[in-house]
């Protein structure tokens, strides 16, 4: 098992520093909203993107990468998983079909690709 | 009809499959942070005070490697930024409840608490903002702790083989697919995925961010030639 070096009090330090930080990013607009007139309409048509362009960034690495390189290739068992898991996704709209469709993928590739 | 009880228990209902997902991401939250070496109290409170769990990966990734703190603290904010955008997003929805009520509804806001209920706003007028989000939002908040704290006994119990850490992404596309609803989300979703893979080296997870303004940008362009 991997140790570190952090002490409890730094630990908490990072913690709660970040915790904070976190949680003022998610009151921000929230609690200023009643006091502003409302939001900038440029501001609105964009935020419309938000959830594609941050969830595909989010996801997209964690399949494309395999050992810390590029792997556009069938053998990426992640790719290969994802695919699975996506057009799950496109035909259920199901969370947890998605997750059971992705994972099961990835287990069969890595029971039969030794 | 539309009351308190019925919209937090139409809400608790769109959460199961959901809460689903994130059993194994917070089971891999607690073997992470334990994995590198930190002690359960900590960890545990890793998941109450941040509460975000890519994040949390990340700084236990991060603290593993003895990262300076400020590195740690930089990256976790840096991965939850995106935070600030839902709560401009979800902001006008919860322009009519009190300071105290806003804290702590903001205290609960992650992905998933912010695409469903955003979702289910946007359809239906009728529906109590606040009991429909909490309806989503707790049970998240509870089996999230929960699977923390099973994955902190767990320790490093569990076999790298499983994979489980593949469960996050699978999520995340989970929520993704149905967000993409015409031509302009398909090319902000294509462009921020292409981003985050190239801008994937960039230290402090700034590849995060710089993909999803890029992408944000690409789906404003589209929609305005189309």
């Amino acid at each position: 098992m991997a140790g570190t070096d952090y002490g409890s009090l730094a630990l908490w330090a990072v913690i709660l520093a970040a915790g904070v930080g976190t949680f003022a990013f998610r009151f921000s607009f929230i609690a200023l909203f009643g006091r502003l007139d409302d939001v900038p309409e440029g501001v609105e048509r964009a935020l419309r993107f938000v959830p594609a362009a941050v969830l595909a960034a989010l996801v997209a690495p964690d399949l494309v990468y395999a050992d810390g390189a590029v792997a556009f290739t069938p053998a990426n068992p992640r790719l290969l998983a994802g695919a699975v898991a996506a057009a799950v996704a496109w035909r259920t709209e199901d969370i947890a079909a998605t997750l059971v469709a992705g994972m099961a993928t990835l287990w069969m590739l890595a029971f039969a690709v030794p | 009809m539309s009351s308190p009880r019925t919209d937090f228990l139409s809400g608790v209902r769109v959460s199961v499959p959901i809460l689903l997902g994130i059993v194994p991401f917070g089971m891999v939250a607690g073997v992470a942070a334990v994995g590198a070496g930190i002690p359960a109290v900590e960890a545990l409170a890793m998941s109450v005070v941040i509460f975000a769990g890519a994040s949390q990966l990340a700084a236990a990734e991060l603290v593993g490697r003895n990262a300076p703190a400020v590195v740690v603290v930089f990256t976790v904010l840096v991965i939850n930024l995106r935070m600030v955008m839902y709560s401009a997003s979800i902001a006008p929805y919860f322009a009519r409840q009190s300071a105290r009520w806003k804290a702590g509804l903001s205290y609960l806001l992650t992905d998933q608490a912010y695409a469903v209920s955003l979702l289910q706003f946007e359809r239906d007028e009728e529906t109590s903002r606040r009991w429909y989000y909490l309806g989503v939002a707790v049970p998240l908040w509870v089996v999230w702790q929960m699977a923390t704290v099973a994955g902190i006994a767990l320790g490093s119990g569990v076999p790298d083989g499983w994979q489980l850490d593949f469960a996050v992404p699978l999520v995340f596309l989970a929520v993704l697919v149905p967000a993409v609803t015409d031509r302009a989300t398909a090319a902000a979703a294509l462009v921020g995925g292409g981003v985050a893979v190239v801008a994937n080296g960039l230290p402090y997870n700034l590849g995060l961010i710089t993909a999803a303004v890029v992408g944000i940008v690409t789906g404003l362009l589209v929609e305005e030639v189309a």
